[in-house]
């Protein structure tokens, strides 16, 4: 049975300029022993308005109502609402001084509306109406500070400073978690109040228990702990609410990110397994896909695969899976956003895995 | 009125190269598409038209932009795709404001009408529906930071693609901290990738199984890619240099009824031609420096190849051959200029029908309708 997790390095990649990062590996897993789960697109669900377009779909999200909210890289990095089937309802954060270049969006258990944005290093709590700024987590390097045209970070490593910050995730005491992302390679846990509390990482990338490479996707289940998608470690680690190491998951490919779904009866976890940007030869055929699994790692299936036409999945950078039978994505190459209902599974079936 | 030049029409047989006995073709320019008063011309990149006629006109338009990030910098830009119908009446833009656009250099229409827009600075090439409503797929993508180099002229990573006056804004730079995205793990110079990452893309065509070809030849890359018709890779023809299977800044290309690929070789003054499998077949040369090149369609296909002057020399170049597919020119027409009956730099051309060309012009900011006799 643990044979069925084989790592093997893919093709470099040929990821854009991502200084100290890199989408370098995926991992393999032989296929057959792990269940496909029935799926199916819903085509066509979000209507967006006339003449316009989603760009790099980065952060999607749905609220208690059902609205869906994608965050996407435009000339304007901007916020779109959808309704319940998917009609348009409005942009959100027009001109906002936290908007420059979309990376993740999620939505806390009040339906406020958080955006984490890379271009700005900032991370923003909007109510959850979308018009008004509750938080900000960050500071925008003003321009008179000059910039870096190199594309080296440029922020230290400072509690209250980000630097391309990836992700932020919520527990039940409302504490807040920034993935703080490609250059400072750690997890911060602030209070709601935006007053640190604590983190774990270090600027220097590594590979080891307390290191990241690229903390890309971040969810904290109902009981406090916390779940990295460590991208550039292929792994998914798992902390507890005080940012104590304690397990990796290493089998569910490249980590880009990852998902905690929170109605029914029990959780959920989803992590997607994304190809490499460029989509070099072969990469399709060993990343792509999407897998389902208890908290504790343990694999129950996995459903779509890599490819540039809908409904499959090209660059998956974000799940909603609020329900885990109803999943959203949005991906960064495809420009889109799709919706997909899963089959409910149970766990009796499902085989065991190893959780290191 | 009109002065119409002597009609020689020495239908030569040469093959191989073109030889001087070139007449000069009888042709007529006239101006067909009509901008609606809000949308001014730009630097028309390219133009192409549909099987009912419709005339599609991309431009770099707006103004580039950058925005200045926390750590990087993020480019912009502003083309449009303008779709105008048979009677050159402003119908609708298409892909507004999209996150691709940057700089525009390409737009061809397929067998199906769907609309193909190439955009050199972002490396990505669009497919949308034929109405223009949606995206079916998208190739390449555009680099998260363009870096700017503040001096003016060319810049760092531009290889050895000449200045092109207006170029606005951001060459690809190298970046500092990373390698190049597009600078090809390990292989020579030039060979770009074996994927869809694209350095400067500059033009889309397609066989009659609908696989895409691409040429990449506006920035580091000189090469020219092949896709299925769903986007995965297939291969890819070329590196830098001037041998057989080498290009040097590819700028157009071209597929005729069987699959050959004919590729404006910019650099190399010459028309090269590749098989289906992009295995090169031969060299067509004497017809100046390729800039644009397209292929008519019916029972017997024409080639036409643009020499096209640079922006700032109108004393130079600027004529446009028709030739067999075999490299035998029919004639030539036309020179350099922004007048009637000249042309501005044509950077692209649609040949839907056989004596009937529009040109787009990104020297004189203009599509003109050429019409020959």
């Amino acid at each position: 049975m643990k044979s069925y997790l084989t790592p093997a390095i893919l093709i470099a990649l040929l990821a854009t300029v991502a200084p100290g990062v890199s989408q370098q590996r995926a991992t393999i897993e032989d296929g057959p022993k792990v269940a496909d789960l029935n799926y199916r697109a819903v085509p066509g669900f979000f209507k967006v308005p006339r003449g316009m377009q989603f760009g790099e779909t980065q952060g999607i999200a749905t609220n208690s109502k059902g609205h869906v909210f994608v965050y996407f890289r435009d000339p304007q990095t901007r916020m779109w609402e959808f309704d319940q089937n998917g009609n348009f309802v409005k942009e959100i954060g027009k001109g906002y001084y936290g908007f420059l270049y979309a990376h993740s969006m999620r939505i806390d258990r009040h339906d406020n509306i958080w955006a984490v944005d890379e271009g700005t290093n900032i991370v923003t709590k909007f109510d959850p109406t979308g018009t008004k700024v509750l938080l900000v987590i960050g500071t925008r390097p003003p321009v008179a500070d000059g910039i870096s045209t190199a594309g080296a970070p440029t922020t230290p490593d400072e509690n209250y400073l980000l630097c391309r910050p990836a992700d932020v995730a919520f527990d039940l005491d409302d504490n807040i978690f920034v993935a703080d992302g490609y250059c400072n390679n750690r997890v911060v846990k602030y209070d709601k109040n935006g007053k640190f509390l604590a983190k774990i990482g270090k600027r220097a990338t590594g590979t080891g228990v307390g290191e990241f490479n690229l903390p890309h996707g971040l969810q904290v289940d109902k009981a406090g702990n916390v779940y990295v998608a460590d991208r550039g470690n292929a792994r998914h680690v798992v902390l507890d609410n005080n940012l104590n190491w304690k397990a990796a998951y290493t089998q569910y490919g490249s980590a880009w990110s990852n998902c905690i779904s929170t109605e029914g009866p029990k959780q959920y976890l989803f992590m997607t397994n994304s190809n490499p940007n460029g989509n070099p030869p072969g990469s399709w055929a060993i990343t792509g896909q999407i897998y389902k699994a208890e908290l504790d790692g343990t694999v129950i299936g996995k459903f779509g695969k890599a490819g540039k036409l809908e409904p499959n999945f090209q660059v998956v950078h974000m799940m909603d899976c609020r329900n885990p039978n109803v999943i959203f994505v949005g991906e960064i190459e495809s420009w889109r956003a799709q919706k997909f209902v899963l089959q409910s599974t149970t766990t009796a079936a499902a085989p065991a895995a190893g959780a290191r | 009125m009109k002065k119409f030049a002597l009609c020689l029409l020495a239908a030569t047989t040469l093959a191989g190269t073109a030889a001087l006995a070139q007449g000069e073709l009888n042709y007529t320019t006239a101006d067909v598409v009509k901008f609606p008063r809000t949308i001014y011309a730009g630097e028309v990149a390219g133009v192409a038209t549909n099987s009912k006629g419709h005339i599609f006109v991309f431009q770099r338009a707006g103004n580039p932009w950058i925005a200045l990030g926390g750590s990087r910098i993020f480019t912009h830009g502003g083309d449009q795709l303008l779709q105008f119908d048979q009677n050159g009446t402003f119908v609708r833009e298409i892909g507004k404001a999209n996150y691709a656009a940057t700089v525009a250099n390409s737009v061809r229409v397929d067998a199906r009408d769907n609309i193909w827009a190439v955009d050199r600075t972002s490396g990505m090439v669009i497919k949308f529906a034929p109405d223009g409503s949606r995206i079916l797929m998208l190739l390449g993508r555009k680099p998260e930071s363009i870096n700017v180099t503040i001096a003016g002229g060319g810049g760092a990573g531009r290889g050895a693609a000449p200045a092109e006056g207006a170029a606005p804004a951001a060459p690809r730079g190298a970046a500092a901290a990373a390698p190049a995205p597009t600078a090809g793990r390990g292989g020579p110079p030039g060979a770009g990738s074996q994927a869809d990452t694209f350095s400067g893309s500059s033009d889309v065509a397609w066989d009659a199984q609908g696989n895409i070809f691409v040429s990449d030849g506006w920035g580091a890359n000189n090469r020219v890619a092949k896709f299925t018709p769903d986007g995965v890779f297939v291969k890819s023809f070329g590196q830098t240099g001037s041998d057989n299977q080498s290009l040097n800044s590819p700028r157009s290309l071209a597929v005729d009824a069987v699959g050959n690929v004919y590729v404006a070789d910019h650099n190399n003054n010459r028309v090269q031609v590749l098989d289906n499998n992009l295995n090169y077949v031969r060299s067509i040369t004497g017809v100046g420096a390729p800039w644009a090149v397209c292929i008519s369609p019916g029972a017997t296909q024409y080639l036409y190849v643009s020499n096209s002057n640079t922006p700032d020399n109108l004393e130079a170049a600027g004529e446009i051959y028709k030739m067999q597919l075999n490299g035998s020119v029919v004639g030539r027409f036309g020179k350099a200029g922004k007048g009637p009956r000249e042309f501005g730099t044509v950077n692209q051309m649609d040949c839907r029908q056989a004596n009937t060309l529009y040109t787009a012009e990104a020297g004189a900011w203009r599509v003109q309708k050429v019409t020959l006799r």
